[in-house]
């Protein structure tokens, strides 16, 4: 077969080419910019080479911040998983409960994420707040504006009553797409409940599963909304997760260069746990 | 050993899925469920093996009722349309998993697998996963799984349905063969009458939640009761027209055909089933008789024939051996013969064939 080569194709990609240059490529490259240089405003820059870089590595400001987001991604994902499978699996699967289900399980999905934290904040408020309120009535010494670990306390379960749900709805999917015929067969063979979800309902899962991890894993490591809402990072930097630490370096003290440097390591840490979460999911497909 | 179902009816909400049903399977036989999609097959063996209840009714197992007692208890197993394995067990494993939850020693174990394994020509590939296999490898562990458990009651619900046409061949070859030596009761289900030809021992023709016809494959085959029975029991379909008998001459209705019967019927208006296959574009018996068409289609399946002809308001399949290409829309001259030819009454059980 003969190709006639028709080179006026390269205009149907030129649309693309600019938006992704105007989203993605020119901000990114602008905080690389910065990241290399000094500037004191009217536009004077001075050249520094990596040295931000090292500033920011070395610091233990990002040491500690960098602790604190991956201690807050390791635990919620430690609640949220399990806990999501674990309502999946005891959702009505027919009936009525169906849609009432479903319909409950995403309301928390569909509320913007600084309600999120206005709501949490308000609701945790030691003196008004509900919960703060009954905490304290019950005899908790409880503050979460004051005391770190009911600030942590208070923005995990934050994140748990607002993203479980996505881990019930993906699950629940995957849960749905296995055919009756192989509970019936394990039936017939006597496992017990246990071995049907460690045996049959886990590995149908895993690929759902597999994306649930990474989607909250790169929310989570990149949360700053409702923190900030509800604790402003506070108290002290209790809770200042990186991008929350972020944003008080570039905007609170108009550090734009090592704030630069600090995107740049951010944004590369996320590419690389990414990577390895994609290469671990090929593997697996390769694999079956 | 024998499994009977008394008077079992299933209804679910106002649909009714089973009506009234008795039949008795004995041991060491196997059993064809033959009938179309939503005719009953799955149901009738959920309620066999104890995954399903039914309404009414009692099932006896060895002269005992076992309604109602768990399909753990049971000792049965099944294989369905969709290759059921568990997805991250080996081949051996998966082979294993119905022996080790009942708590059989390692060694009696391993022989079995070993053997059962060696049956379905899965030994090479003991350890692999059932992703890493093709759909016809996934389909012998699963009957595998099925077999060395020494069921007393194995169930097979289409299990050739999700393979290609040459690996289907192949295990229903292999099937009848895997059960011959077995101390236990098979019920197949099909939707295929070339299935329960092909594996023979029994046949219940279904339609619509009822059993149509119980009795040995070729017996039903041949000597369907009635015209439901015969339908549900042919493919492609069967041909079937009204005639007038009147002496030894018998005749469509419209007059086109007319041959001599010696049949011992009396006068009268009968249907007849004429089995595609006995629709031919050359002659084929003593006593064929012609009858001409206009063809509507041709097309050819395997090395066979199939044409669709009208003959005035009546449509008609033909099935000849060997290629016979036929224009759409040309008139043409075939035989069919009459010694095969089954005569039904007026309310369609079957009065005499031949």
């Amino acid at each position: 077969m003969n190709k006639t080569i028709n080179q006026k194709a390269w205009f149907f990609v030129i649309p693309v080419f600019i938006l992704v240059a105007f989203n993605a490529a020119i901000p990114l490259m602008t905080v690389v910019n910065y990241s290399f240089q000094e500037t004191f405003g009217n536009n004077v820059f001075a050249w520094e080479g990596t040295r931000w870089f090292k500033q920011i590595l070395l610091s233990e400001r990002f040491h500690a911040a960098l602790a604190r987001q991956i201690a807050f991604t390791f635990i919620i994902l430690l609640i949220q998983i399990p806990l999501g499978i674990g309502i999946a699996l005891t959702m009505p699967k027919k009936g009525w409960g169906v849609p009432v289900c479903l319909i409950l399980m995403s309301m928390p999905l569909l509320i913007p994420w600084n309600v999120v934290g206005a709501m949490w904040n308000i609701f945790a408020l030691p003196d008004i707040g509900f919960l703060g309120h009954s905490l304290n009535g019950l005899g908790f010494d409880y503050n979460f504006t004051q005391q770190p670990g009911d600030a942590w306390f208070t923005t995990i379960l934050m994140d748990v009553w607002h993203w479980t749900s996505l881990v019930v709805l993906l699950s629940y999917a995957g849960l749905n797409s296995i055919q009756p015929a192989y509970y019936q067969a394990a039936e017939i063979d006597g496992a017990s409940r246990w071995a049907i979800f460690r045996y049959i309902e886990l590995p149908k899962m895993k690929k759902v599963l597999t994306l649930a991890i990474l989607l909250r894993f790169m929310d989570s490591f990149m949360i700053y909304t409702e923190p900030f809402v509800l604790t402003g990072g506070g108290p002290g930097n209790t809770t200042a997760f990186l991008s929350i630490d972020l944003v008080k370096m570039a905007l609170g003290q108009f550090d734009l260069g090592p704030a630069a440097a600090m995107s740049l390591i951010y944004f590369f840490i996320v590419l690389l746990v990414c990577w390895v979460f994609y290469n671990l999911m090929m593997k697996n497909e390769a694999q079956s | 050993m024998s499994l009977e179902l008394k008077n079992v009816e299933k209804k679910v909400g106002i649909d009714t899925h089973i009506y009234p049903t008795s039949i008795k399977l004995e041991k060491n036989t196997i059993n064809v469920l033959l009938g179309s999609t939503l005719a009953g097959k799955t149901t009738l063996m959920q309620i066999m093996a104890g995954l399903d209840k039914p309404t009414s009714g009692e099932i006896w197992f060895n002269e005992k009722n076992v309604t109602g007692m768990k399909v753990q208890k049971r000792n049965c197993s099944m294989v369905y349309q969709q290759f059921i394995n568990y997805p991250n067990y080996t081949v051996y494993e998966n082979i294993a998993s119905p022996l080790e939850i009942t708590g059989v020693n390692s060694n009696e174990i391993k022989k079995r697998v070993g053997k059962v394994a060696e049956l379905l020509k899965l030994s090479a590939m003991l350890n692999k996963k059932p992703d890493e296999l093709s759909g016809g490898q996934q389909q012998r562990t699963a009957l595998a799984r099925a077999l060395v458990k020494d069921s007393d009651l194995i169930l097979l619900d289409e299990p050739l349905a999700n393979l290609d046409f040459k690996l289907r061949e192949e295990l229903r070859e292999e099937l009848p063969k895997l059960f011959e030596d077995r101390d236990c009761i098979v019920v197949y289900a099909t939707t295929e009458p070339s299935d329960a030809l092909m594996i023979g021992g029994n046949t219940a023709t279904l339609l619509e939640g009822k059993v149509i016809q119980y009795g040995k494959t070729l017996e039903v085959y041949n000597k369907p009761e009635n015209l439901i029975s015969a339908k549900v029991f042919s493919d492609p379909p069967m041909n079937i027209a009204e005639i007038k008998k009147n002496g030894d001459i018998c005749r469509l209705t419209d007059n086109s055909v007319q041959w001599k019967s010696s049949t011992k019927i009396k006068d009268g208006t009968y249907k007849i089933g004429i089995r595609p296959h006995n629709i031919t574009t050359y002659k084929e018996g003593n006593n064929s008789v012609e009858i001409n068409g206009k063809v509507q289609i041709s097309e050819l399946s395997g090395s066979e024939s199939l044409i669709h002809f009208t003959n005035g308001n009546l449509n008609w399949v033909s099935l000849s051996n060997g290629i016979q290409q036929k224009n759409v829309g040309d008139n043409t001259k075939l035989y069919m013969n009459t010694d095969e030819f089954l005569y039904f009454d007026q309310n369609n059980r079957l009065v005499n064939n031949g």
